[in-house]
């Protein structure tokens, strides 16, 4: 061993994240994994066994939460990625205006999610909001985006969208820029076209942000909870309720066992789908 | 003579994406604006309309001096906060992706594991104030730091990883055969070319760790170490609301990340062109 | 605000010229974020600085609802819930297990001004009390709008069917009947929740059957009546337009200015009007939630929130002589002089001022008359179904019919009751 020589990439390097990710995260969430067997209200625990995940899959609705979620989840990640990236080669084909536009474009990433809730349920109000007396301006009668159960979680997603997708573009606008010149202007001496060039070009070299948007965005609509909470709460009743939402509220009555019990399930939920995600996307990444 | 039509092409494409901007992201920033300047019983109707009265000057004042100029104090402990988590996250980040990206081992996976972990569960906000608790932690503005620390790393290992992937292996193997230190070769050879990615990453976690509130509602209590964020609830509650003041408010705690990325934009342009021109 | 530090000055100058070693003691406060909570408590504590110098106090907000519940709960068990708490009474109060986590009162002297009907809510199950009252109780029933009832001829309802009687009169000319505000979920349950006299009245054995898993809503007609209520109004056309999204404000402010005729809420609302349509004040009436039969009507009503002391505090001493004062009519009066009367005071001899607003005078009758008022099912039992307020919103929305909803809610409760661990659940 002695003779071996060190290897250039130590790994002392990850020494100091470890210490801090283990004690402030993994600690206390295996701490919470026993919780979610017990029946617990912060001041004392009582095992019980499997009941909080019995009674978690007999909430009335679970499977609509569930359903909803992945909607959510697909809808938002998808608008993200393909807004995105539609986007940053826009804000980076030297319109007029770029600098500004860009900024513009990722403003909503600036406001936090209460203030954006606040507003968002001022602008989409049926009667007197700006959205439905735009509409009504052309003749069209807007409909009552976040209190009509059909509707709800898709403008939610909307709202969802139109905060996150600056940031998607603004890793696009990177990813873009470390994609090196000589390709375009090797597919431009073929002869290629500038949707070709896209095509051939910009799509496949962009593609380890192409990665980071859709498993942050995907991870992140399946978590998703900050903005449904501050524009529907779960409702018009339970209409617009996600997982994270229907967990929450399991947190707010004080069932804490029963929470951590739909955290796991959470957990578990977004595992079997991001995993394989991930395992294909490096596998992707090993033939390139 | 293609290159005027590209020109115009340009401007119009310019100017039809201007006015789709305008309506789509500035116009709900024109109404938190009117919203902070109306008075209160203006800003209760909620309607998107021109204040008939600017109270700017005075709304302002308000909010500032409410709780003995509790905001400002806030606004310091948030970027105290920020600041430091921000470094370390840089620092810590690019040195795991770095390792993640260059030495594929069996330990990969158990990172990876962590990394997931890290993104997909939700924090365990009891048993995590017991931790701090018995480590001292608790109440504080450093524990506060490495809280957001271990909150955000997996997002910038995974973000690093990525890009560090574009970087090519003979930078560094050239450094080492000139005798450079491992830590020299991260700190001096590769950190430098991560700039495109640091900057995203100090815009994107300074945004959402300042713009934080439920953290430091659960573990950063008391008046002392108010943030930001905190500072909504003084205008906000469940059953009376002085809506124009919260505008106010949100308006103001928006000023910081704006100042952020304003400047940091320009780094982002610069970085981009510096990458074009090396090719 | 300016008092505050003025007599932080004051105390600064009095110990410097004295140069007494004197100990100052900071207590911290755990306030909701209400306005007329930090209103009340400001008066307070610059009172009670002004006659103990040494004393001075730190306010924390946190937010309001079952987030504020979340949060008090989670500093509590950490020991980090400062000197004094403020916070709600009844079935909330029992969740904190205040036995083990906040100090007994029950010696205080300050409980002998306390009406005895209070103590039962901020008791202990080992029979200790642990609060003090602060604020003023409230009724659950309805405002309304005395210019239109006026105008329209119309006479305040003490039947149900003479109340939708009155919504068919007010729909005719063209005002909205009930004001409905689903944007903020928890105004929702008043229907439901403010029912509750009525169903005393007609099952008064409900509470204990309930808690004890005998009585369910679908299988109690008189409990399920609230639920058919919401759905009638709903049915009939009488909500405003917007009552998806209408939040509390909007409500009081349609009933406040003559857009509504009514609107069921908590009586605590008036502070609310005087801040967004003072102008108004004067035009609110207000009555009891009306039920099937006139001879049996009354209020339900809610008791006020408690000011507490953390066991784990530092300063148990100096905070339970801030309580006392609380509790006193002296401190009594320093909340009615800082938010004015919006209801009967839970402390003996604490005199309203003569002049109170026209929906105040219309509530204290009922406080003045024996049998006239019942506490509301929170104060009886401990088991309050979480998801009420969306139950509630799916009704008065035409989601889900009153009947199906009632037994939503009864499985809504049984897990409530199994979390707690309640026997026979």
């Amino acid at each position: 061993m002695a003779s071996r020589r060190p290897s250039p990439y130590p790994y002392w390097f990850v020494l100091p994240a470890a210490v801090v990710f283990v004690t402030l995260f993994l600690v206390p969430t295996i701490a919470s994994f026993w919780f979610s067997l017990t029946r617990w209200d912060l001041f004392a625990a009582e095992f019980i066994g499997w009941d909080n995940y019995r009674q978690f899959f007999k909430e009335p609705f679970l499977i609509q939460g569930l359903t909803n979620t992945l909607i959510y989840a697909v809808v938002t990640s998808g608008a993200k990625t393909v807004l995105g990236l539609m986007l940053a080669v826009l804000l980076t084909s030297g319109i007029w205006m770029q600098g500004f536009l860009r900024s513009v474009v990722f403003f909503p990433v600036l406001v936090s999610t209460i203030g954006v809730g606040i507003t968002f349920a001022a602008l989409m109000h049926p009667t007197r909001g700006v959205i439905n007396l735009g509409l009504e301006s052309i003749g069209i009668d807007g409909p009552a985006w976040l209190s009509d159960p059909a509707l709800a979680l898709y403008s939610v997603a909307m709202i969802d969208i139109w905060k996150g997708v600056g940031l998607a573009t603004l890793i696009y606008i990177a990813g873009l820029a470390a994609i090196s010149p000589e390709y375009y202007e090797a597919s431009r001496i073929d002869g290629a076209t500038r949707w070709q060039q896209f095509w051939r070009v910009t799509v496949p070299l962009v593609r380890p942000a192409t990665v980071t948007v859709v498993t942050l965005s995907l991870i992140g609509g399946l978590r998703s909870f900050d903005i449904i909470w501050a524009t529907t709460r779960g409702g018009p009743g339970f209409a617009s309720d996600v997982l994270a939402s229907v967990i929450y509220k399991q947190y707010q009555a004080g069932f804490y066992g029963l929470a951590t019990a739909g955290n796991v399930i959470l957990f578990l939920l977004i595992a079997v789908i991001i995993l394989p995600l991930t395992y294909w996307f490096n596998k992707r990444e090993v033939d390139l | 003579m293609s290159l005027r039509r590209d020109a115009t092409r340009r401007r119009t494409i310019g100017i039809l994406a201007l006015l789709v901007a305008t309506v789509v992201f500035i116009l709900p920033f024109i109404f938190i604006l009117f919203m902070a300047v109306k008075t209160k019983q203006e800003a209760a109707l909620f309607l998107f309309s021109w204040p008939s009265e600017w109270h700017f000057w005075q709304n302002l004042v308000d909010v500032v001096q409410t709780r003995n100029y509790m905001l400002m104090l806030a606004y310091f402990n948030s970027i105290v906060i920020t600041v430091g988590a921000v470094t370390l996250l840089v620092i810590f980040g690019a040195m795991v992706g770095y390792v993640l990206q260059r030495r594929p081992s069996g330990w990969n996976k158990l990172i990876y594991a962590c990394i997931l972990i890290g993104l997909m569960v939700p924090p365990a906000i009891v048993p995590t104030i017991w931790v701090l608790q018995a480590i001292g932690l608790f109440k504080t503005i450093h524990g506060m730091i490495l809280i957001q620390v271990a909150y955000g790393l997996a997002f910038s290992v995974l973000l690093y990883r990525s890009f560090i992937g574009t970087i090519p292996r003979d930078l560094d193997e050239a450094a080492i055969i000139d005798g450079a230190k491992s830590w020299q070769v991260f700190f001096k050879v590769i950190l430098p070319l991560l700039k495109p990615v640091t900057v995203t990453l100090i815009v994107v976690q300074s945004i959402a760790i300042f713009n934080d509130f439920t953290n430091p509602l659960y573990y950063l209590p008391g008046k002392e170490n108010v943030t930001v964020q905190l500072t909504l609830f003084n205008f906000q509650s469940q059953f009376q609301s002085q809506y124009n003041l919260l505008f106010m408010n949100i308006l103001l705690v928006t000023i910081p990340p704006l100042f952020v990325f304003i400047f940091f934009n320009r780094q982002i342009v610069a970085g981009m062109t510096s990458g074009a021109v090396k090719g | 605000m300016k008092t505050l530090r003025h007599s932080a000055a004051l105390a600064a100058a009095i110990t410097l010229t004295s140069g007494m070693a004197q100990a100052e003691v900071t207590l911290n406060l755990l306030l909701d974020g209400n306005a007329d909570t930090i209103t009340m408590m400001e008066a307070l504590t610059a009172a009670y600085t002004a006659a103990n110098p040494d004393v001075t106090f730190e306010m924390e907000n946190r937010p309001g609802g079952s987030e504020g519940d979340n949060m008090v709960k989670t500093r509590l068990a950490t020991g980090e819930a400062g000197d004094i708490i403020q916070y709600n009474s009844g079935s909330l109060f029992q969740a904190l297990r205040p036995a083990d986590t906040l100090a007994d009162l029950t010696d205080l002297p300050g409980q002998a001004n306390v009406i005895d009907s209070f103590k039962p809510v901020v008791t202990a199950p080992d029979g200790t009390v642990r609060g003090v009252p602060f604020g003023a109780a409230m009724g659950g029933g309805v405002y309304y709008n005395r210019k239109l009832y006026e105008e329209l001829g119309l006479s305040v309802p003490k039947t149900w069917d003479e109340f939708m009687a009155n919504n068919a009169k007010i729909k005719e000319a063209g005002k909205v009947p009930v004001a409905t505000t689903f944007g903020d979920t928890w105004t929702s349950q008043l229907f439901v929740l403010g029912d509750f006299f009525n169903v005393q009245a007609e099952v008064p054995t409900f509470a204990d059957d309930y808690t004890a898993n005998k009585a369910k809503y679908a299988n109690t007609p008189a409990a399920a009546r609230g639920f058919q209520y919401l759905e009638d109004v709903f049915k009939a056309g009488y909500m405003n337009e917007d009552f998806g999204v209408a939040k509390f404000e909007d409500g009081m402010r349609m009933v406040a200015t003559g857009e509504a005729a009514h609107y069921p809420m908590l009586t605590f609302a008036m502070a609310t009007v005087k801040q967004n349509t003072p102008d108004n004040i004067n035009d609110l009436g207000y009555f009891a939630l009306p039920g099937p039969t006139a001879d049996k009507n009354g209020l339900t009503v809610w008791m006020p929130s408690a000011l507490y002391i953390p066991a784990a505090s530092a300063n148990v001493d100096a905070a339970k002589d801030f309580l006392n004062f609380v509790a006193s009519v002296e401190g009594c009066q320093a909340m009615i002089g800082a938010i004015g009367a919006t209801g009967p005071y839970l402390i003996k001899d604490c005199a309203l001022p003569a002049d109170v607003p026209p929906s105040v005078a219309d509530m204290l009758p009922y406080f003045q008359t024996e049998g006239a008022t019942a506490p509301a099912l929170e104060f009886l039992s401990p088991i309050k179904g979480p998801a009420l307020e969306q139950i509630t919103v799916e009704v008065g929305s035409g989601i889900r019919p009153a009947a199906e909803a009632t037994a939503l809610y009864d499985q809504d409760v049984e897990k409530q009751a199994k979390q707690l661990g309640l026997p026979n659940w």
